[in-house]
């Protein structure tokens, strides 16, 4: 199976959590075990845009119990004979080849998956600086020859990029480096905030400069943050900046 | 089912609390880091080729580029896995 898959190196690895629980795209080839017509797979590929109730394959890294997933999209491309290619947006979890299985009960004939490609990994693309191993080995080497910058971000991207969809909160440079010790996000350090963060949801917190911080758990939602003048809003989960990258500005407790 | 909105359609704006300005000796944009940072902080957007897993895949790259850590969002399984 093919397509995107993105790799954080080094330091950035500790966001990775950002990207397992982002949605995916696919285009898929599902082979059925009989004829149908165009008409009823049509008809079965649009019952499962919906939430969906799916337990993980035999063959599966995580606990193999019932859970539900969302199917945002299922669009169908082609039939030709047994082959059915469609593509598939959906929540991070959600297995293909368990999709694939379930289609093909429901029409009654069984059906298997033959090919996937991702075409989507949360913010991203195929389209988008998707690049081969060939092109990382063959880039790597160059750099190491001319020693130019430039070529290494022909196929390196900012981590920041990877957190291009959770919602961010921006802070003052006063506050960054507290963070970096772990404290929790409180109402002064925050300078800006985007729409739609809801309580318990996941946020990145970066700087003005746009680096990121940590990410971090809500207690409130977007308009409270705007309001709110003490106290907390955010717990740390991952802290990726290092201590020490922004001057510490607190006062520690009582002189001794 | 209507088509619901994947969350990466999801538009989303940024709303000011207080204003205040940023100290240039301190950090870096994500896009200006010194080249050692850029690669600690950096993320690949491979394209995972067919035959082997995606821990291989990350395990290859970090070979290739000499790195200590790495991590991939999202097993792709491998074919006919």
């Amino acid at each position: 199976m093919t397509g995107v898959l993105p790799v954080t190196l080094e330091d950035s690895t500790k966001i990775v959590q950002a990207l397992l629980h982002s949605g995916k795209e696919y285009v898929c080839v599902m082979k059925l075990h009989g004829d149908v017509e165009e008409t009823p797979v049509k008809k079965v590929l649009a019952e499962f845009q919906d939430q969906i109730y799916q337990r993980p394959p035999l063959r599966a890294s995580v606990k193999r119990q019932l859970r539900t997933r969302r199917i945002y999209y299922i669009d169908f491309l082609e039939i030709d004979g047994r082959n059915v290619l469609f593509k598939v947006g959906c929540e991070g979890g959600t297995y293909i080849r368990k999709l694939c299985y379930d289609i093909g009960e429901i029409l009654g004939v069984g059906a298997h998956m033959q090919e996937l490609r991702r075409t989507l990994a949360g913010p991203f693309t195929e389209n988008k600086n998707c690049v081969r191993l060939h092109d990382v080995a063959y880039w790597f080497l160059e750099w190491q020859e001319k020693k130019d910058p430039n070529i290494l971000r022909k196929f390196i991207q900012p981590m920041e990029t990877a957190l291009a969809l959770v919602p961010k909160i921006m802070v003052r440079d006063s506050a960054v480096d507290a963070l970096c010790h772990g404290a929790n996000l409180n109402a002064p350090g925050i300078l800006a905030a985007e729409t739609g963060v809801t309580k318990g949801a996941m946020v990145a917190i970066l700087t003005l400069k746009g680096e990121a911080i940590a990410l971090a758990k809500t207690l409130i939602s977007t308009e409270e943050i705007l309001n709110l003048k003490h106290g907390t809003v955010a717990t740390l989960q991952r802290v990726v900046m290092p201590r020490g990258t922004y001057p510490k500005v607190w006062k520690s407790g009582k002189a001794k | 089912m209507p088509r619901t909105a994947p969350p990466w359609e999801t538009k989303r704006e940024l709303l000011v609390k207080a204003e205040d300005t940023t100290n240039p000796e301190h950090g870096h944009k994500p896009s200006e880091r010194p080249v050692a940072e850029y690669v600690r902080y950096g993320v690949i957007n491979l394209d995972k080729p067919a035959g082997p897993t995606s821990h291989e895949v990350a395990a290859w790259t970090k070979k290739i580029m000499h790195l200590t850590r790495i991590g991939h969002g999202g097993t792709l399984e491998a074919l006919s896995a």
